[in-house]
């Protein structure tokens, strides 16, 4: 059986895809305001966490991760990871139309590139076949009558 | 080792280790997650049939998923660290690219995923892009 996604679990890709970039974008906000930290001194990190930038940034990247983990669900790892790197292609567009700023030609092939690797994985089933019982580690039943 | 470095200064091989240790700790984590949701089942159907406090419940008694958010945090305070030092603009796309082919590897390996031609090509493909889109 061909595993192809419903409307709905292609609406839960395009949240992985746009939470997580617009959460690192709002946690490089707030890092670049921030004094250098040293390893010396790791409890800073912490208090880092409650200024306003990065603790929007950790919201966004909780609703990314609620995404994911559903994502993860019912399709293949190396499925779910090229989706998400779909949402580069939406920063670069927003930055473009929305912003206005300039986009080389560089960044033009790699939102090309990417879309196209996207659509690669997209075309494909999202979920490897298997018995229940091969995943995690977990023996199958022939494995088991084996060990028996 | 203490990296006292302001953006724009860090010696290439302490950028080379922030991206490193990053690209690690996610893949791990990226790893143990997708074993833990493939061993809880399909979270939908869960949420259809339990509610979405049973979906949760589901989620946090697997202790699998544990593992892979503590290596998900490690890779995430990382990632801070590394932010803190570095532009976004080489870390995001770098530990990104690197971690798109680490998993790709590590979900044919530790996964058993069919990672065939036409996954192994868009791995490629929206690796190369990526770095396209950080120059």
């Amino acid at each position: 059986m061909k595993h192809q996604l419903t409307p709905h679990q292609w609406m839960i890709l395009g949240l992985v895809a746009l939470c997580a970039p617009l959460g690192d974008t709002c946690l490089s906000r707030g890092m670049t305001h921030l004094a250098p930290i040293s390893l010396a001194h790791p409890a800073t990190l912490i208090g880092a966490v409650f200024t306003p930038w990065i603790a929007t940034g950790i919201a966004l990247l909780i609703g990314f991760f609620a995404s994911y983990l559903t994502a993860l669900s019912w399709a293949d790892l190396t499925f779910v990871l090229p989706a998400t790197a779909f949402g580069n292609v939406i920063v670069a567009l927003l930055s473009k139309f929305w912003l206005h700023e300039p986009v080389s030609l560089e960044r033009w092939a790699g939102i090309v590139l990417i879309t196209v690797g996207v659509g690669f994985v997209a075309h494909g089933p999202a979920l490897t076949e298997r018995p229940p019982q091969a995943i995690a580690g977990l023996p199958s039943p022939m494995e088991e009558e084996r060990v028996s | 080792m203490t990296i006292p470095l302001p953006a724009g200064s860090v010696n290439p091989w302490a950028a080379v280790g922030m991206i490193a240790a990053i690209v690690l700790a996610s893949t791990t984590g990226e790893v143990l997650t997708a074993a833990a949701m493939k061993s809880i089942g399909d979270l939908d159907e869960i949420r259809a049939r339990a509610g979405m406090r049973g979906a949760i419940r589901a989620v946090i008694t697997c202790p699998l998923f544990f593992a892979g958010v503590g290596f998900l945090a490690l890779a995430f305070f990382s990632l801070l660290f590394a932010l803190n030092h570095l532009d976004l603009s080489l870390v995001a796309p770098a530990a990104a690219s690197l971690t798109l082919v680490t998993n790709a590897v590590a979900g044919k390996l530790f996964l058993h995923e069919n990672v065939d031609r036409r996954r192994w090509t868009a791995a490629a493909l929206v690796c190369v892009g990526v770095y396209l889109l950080a120059h």
